[in-house]
């Protein structure tokens, strides 16, 4: 082997001997990753954060942040000559005028869809493959309040424009803040100034928008990736992988390459939806006058289920000593968003006080191996999912023709239901699916091979499954469950005899008693990688 | 088989195609089918013979009335429990339901839609229904060419307008929305000039009325101008999605974008690291 010429070797001596960057990199280029397509859903948010960036800072160039009112004179024909904001004269100005500028502002809309969209799915993954667990609750922490801040961000993105429907939910947005009890008043005051809609509102929103929330989300991120950096990837079960090793290719060059060509695919697409689908057309809204409101005015797919609650919300409204509280708008509002963000940050911690699993989880958990938590999961997406659905029924009332207030009732009654039917059918399915693996290591799979025996019967002959499956399947771990039941003097346990150390006790037989265990005759040698081993030691990458 | 040209056994193996035989007779149904329609007596021809005489319009109207519509509205247009009277209600209030199909009504649902004029509602026919209920009581008369001409009017102005006195029903570009019970605000792209102008001069089912003292015929035009400006745009940013807003829009996000970047996410990480050779 060459040794590398002098021009190369100089700088670097002299970087290493300073900042000592070559051990680092030694150390961290050979990081090893797990293999997983679920592994990527993140990066697509990662990724669209990006593109985010790039293409916000293009639009910054020609966008005005401002509401003092011009006559628009530029090329869009159906608006020449209407009194609008600055804001909305220089958006038009960016789709019509600028080169490229409606290409850009499109990808900055799409990317934003997706950034939400992948942090949804990533956040999805982690939870149903228990990567919350121990050591990382801190980092799913940051993830949930990356995801808040998403939604704020894209809630005072949405209003910019001061296009009729970003107008129609600044208006939303103003009820809420007026909804809350004594100080509404005073925070819609405060946030718009005086008089909504004031002429304060969009210049704030733009330093929200474009300094406040994307410095806190670039921070947040950072923190999260060197965590996950740390902390090192989860896995799946499978052949060779322990709590106490990483499976995978190094991150330099094979993770990195790979990552690289997923930034350009996610570039692509974003760059496909950009070019092809029209997003956000705001000429054809119209500039806000809060007199006029359009037919199908939706917030984006991340307000929806937001939306959705207003929607089927009945009216309600008290005076309360000279207050008026309105309940038709104050639970709607933060009910489901508090069920949702507040349920998210609290799983990890609920599950650990419930199994009283205080163990290191780096093998991520098979969704069916846990059929409650995975249960819970699902009656959440159905709760969401029915908000979000209902939000758009006026738009599914027109286009299928279904009477308004049926789809209304259906809602009301769905939200809560619809969970309840979501939980037993996938817990079902959890119990249905731990059989069929339990079968596939008890009896092998099917061969497709028909024997006949000597007295005439037939028979299948069944062979054992392929080493990786089986090892996939074996991976499944027991849920501690909590012992409430008396010793040999009859007593409980200390922890188990209030009333709610028994309803915990409860839970956790619930929740971690194994109702299909793995019968394997023919395992032989696996238990040493089994959980008594964990949490102890040093663990080591394996390269 | 290998070759360019269509060869003999080309055509031979084609006839044994298993599809072969749904195809002869799909064909032999579409001939037949296709002959009847063609050969069958057209019932609008003896329609259109009456719509045709000499006699005046009006009386020509009433014959029509009674023939197609008194049925629901009263032999004398009186009005029936099944529908409302028609006296007063002016030629544009004819001319718009039948020239859009929506009358006569074809079952008795919360609305009525647009669909495809019966044969016997020629534009004559309608022409002498209309000259019919004018006599009965006045009315909302049809607006002239020039009074609906797009071309005279102002688009933006009427766009102010447009947004708003309709958008809160039709939604921004008149694709249309949905109301109480089952009504709906229908989508605005189907409507002639003069539908539009007629619509709002007599509130058909749930539209309110948009008189020349709300909004002058002038500010009508320009209404018109900005309607049928925006219907016939070209959408700048590619595919418009229905232009419905963000619905369709987070509907392409989930189910084109994610899907797109999710099926890229399982072939890169298919694709391993070939053992060293």
């Amino acid at each position: 082997m060459n040794a590398p010429p002098k021009a190369i070797t100089g700088p670097s001596t002299f970087l290493d001997d300073r900042l000592g960057a070559g051990n680092f990199l030694k150390r961290n280029l050979r990081k090893v990753f797990p293999d997983h397509w679920s592994f990527l859903l993140g990066e697509i948010a990662l990724y669209s954060f990006v593109i985010l960036l790039l293409t916000g800072t293009f639009l910054t160039f020609w966008f005005k942040p401002s509401m003092g009112e011009v006559n628009y004179l530029g090329n869009y024909a159906p608006l020449y000559d209407v009194r609008m904001s600055e804001a909305y004269a220089s958006s038009l100005h960016i789709s019509f005028d600028v080169r490229g500028g409606l290409l850009v502002r499109q990808m900055h809309h799409w990317a934003a869809l997706l950034f939400v969209a992948g942090m949804t799915a990533h956040a999805l993954r982690i939870f149903f493959t228990g990567a919350y667990r121990k050591p990382r609750e801190l980092n799913w922490l940051i993830g949930v309040g990356l995801l808040t801040l998403a939604l704020l961000e894209g809630l005072t993105g949405y209003s910019l424009p001061d296009d009729l429907l970003s107008g129609a939910g600044l208006r939303i947005t103003q009820g809420v803040a007026q909804s809350i009890p004594i100080v509404g008043t005073y925070i819609s005051f405060f946030l718009f100034g005086g008089e909504y809609p004031g002429h304060d509102v969009i210049p704030r929103f733009y330093t929200i928008h474009i300094l406040l929330i994307p410095g806190i989300l670039l921070a947040l991120i950072s923190a999260h990736m060197i965590l996950m950096w740390v902390q090192k990837h989860t896995q799946m079960p499978g052949k060779a992988r322990t709590e106490k090793n990483v499976v995978g290719a190094p991150f330099y060059p094979a993770f990195m390459a790979k990552s690289g060509a997923f930034f350009l695919f996610t570039f692509g697409v974003i760059a496909l939806l950009g070019t092809f689908a029209q997003i956000n057309p705001i000429w054809l809204f119209g500039p806000y006058n809060p007199a006029n409101i359009s037919a199908g005015s939706q917030p984006d797919w991340y307000m929806g289920f937001l939306e959705g609650a207003l929607r089927l919300m009945p009216a309600w409204e008290i005076n309360f000593l000279g207050h008026t509280v309105t309940f038709s708008v104050l639970i709607p509002a933060l009910v489901p968003m508090g069920i949702i963000m507040t349920g998210l940050a609290l799983y990890p911690f609920l599950e650990q006080w419930v199994t009283g699993d205080r163990r290191e989880h780096h093998v991520c958990d098979r969704p069916r191996n846990n059929p409650h938590r995975t249960s819970i999961g699902i009656s959440a997406i159905t709760f969401y999912g029915i908000l979000w659905l209902l939000g758009a029924n006026d738009e599914i009332s027109a286009n299928f023709h279904i009477d308004l207030y049926t789809t209304t009732w259906f809602g009301r009654f769905a939200v809560f239901i619809g969970p309840a039917i979501a939980y037993w059918i996938t817990y079902r399915t959890c119990i249905g699916l731990q059989r069929k693996d339990a079968e596939v290591l008890s009896h092998g799979v099917e061969s497709g091979v028909i024997k006949r025996m000597p007295n005439g019967q037939y028979i299948e002959v069944h062979t054992p499954p392929a080493e990786d499956i089986a090892e996939h399947i074996r991976g499944k771990k027991e849920i501690p469950v909590l012992t409430g039941s008396a010793d040999g003097d009859g007593i409980p346990p200390k922890g188990a005899r209030s009333a709610i150390g028994r309803l915990r006790t409860r839970m956790s037989e619930a929740y971690g008693t194994d109702h299909v265990p793995l019968t394997d005759g023919h395992h032989n040698g696996h238990h040493e990688e089994e959980p008594a081993a964990v949490g102890a030691g040093e663990r080591k990458e394996l390269h | 088989m290998i070759g360019t040209g269509i060869s003999v056994n080309s055509i031979t193996a084609r006839r044994r195609h298993p599809l072969a035989r749904v195809a002869v007779v799909a064909l032999a149904l579409g001939l037949l089918g296709g002959g009847y329609a063609l050969a069958a007596p057209n019932g609008s021809t003896a329609d259109a013979a009456i719509a045709s005489g000499k006699a005046d319009d009006a009386a020509e109207g009433k014959s029509l009335f009674v023939a197609h519509c008194a049925s629901c509205h009263g032999l004398n247009a009186e009005g029936t429990n099944k529908a409302p009277t028609l006296i007063g209600v002016g030629a544009a209030a004819v001319d718009f339901q039948v020239s859009s199909g929506r009358m006569p009504a074809a079952d008795a649902g919360p609305q009525a839609p647009r669909k495809p004029r019966p044969d016997w509602a020629t534009d004559q026919a309608i022409d002498q229904l209309s000259a019919y209920v004018q006599s009965l009581g006045g009315g909302p008369t049809r607006p002239t060419e020039e009074q609906v001409n797009p071309a005279l009017g102002d688009p933006a102005k009427g766009g102010e307008l447009f947004r708003a006195n309709c958008i809160q029903c039709h939604n921004f570009v008149g694709a249309g929305g949905a109301l109480t019970y089952g009504k709906y605000a229908p989508p605005l792209n189907p409507a002639t000039p003069t539908q539009i102008y007629e619509a709002m001069v007599t509130g058909p089912q749930a539209m309110p009325v948009f008189n020349d003292s709300t909004i002058t015929p002038e500010q009508k035009r320009d209404m018109i101008a900005y309607i049928t400006h925006v219907r016939s745009q070209v959408d700048p940013g590619g595919s418009g999605l229905g232009r419905i807003g963000p619905v369709t829009e987070g509907l392409v996000a989930w189910v084109v974008g994610l899907s797109l970047l999710i099926l890229a996410s399982i072939w890169i990480t298919a694709k391993k690291r070939r053992a060293q050779a």
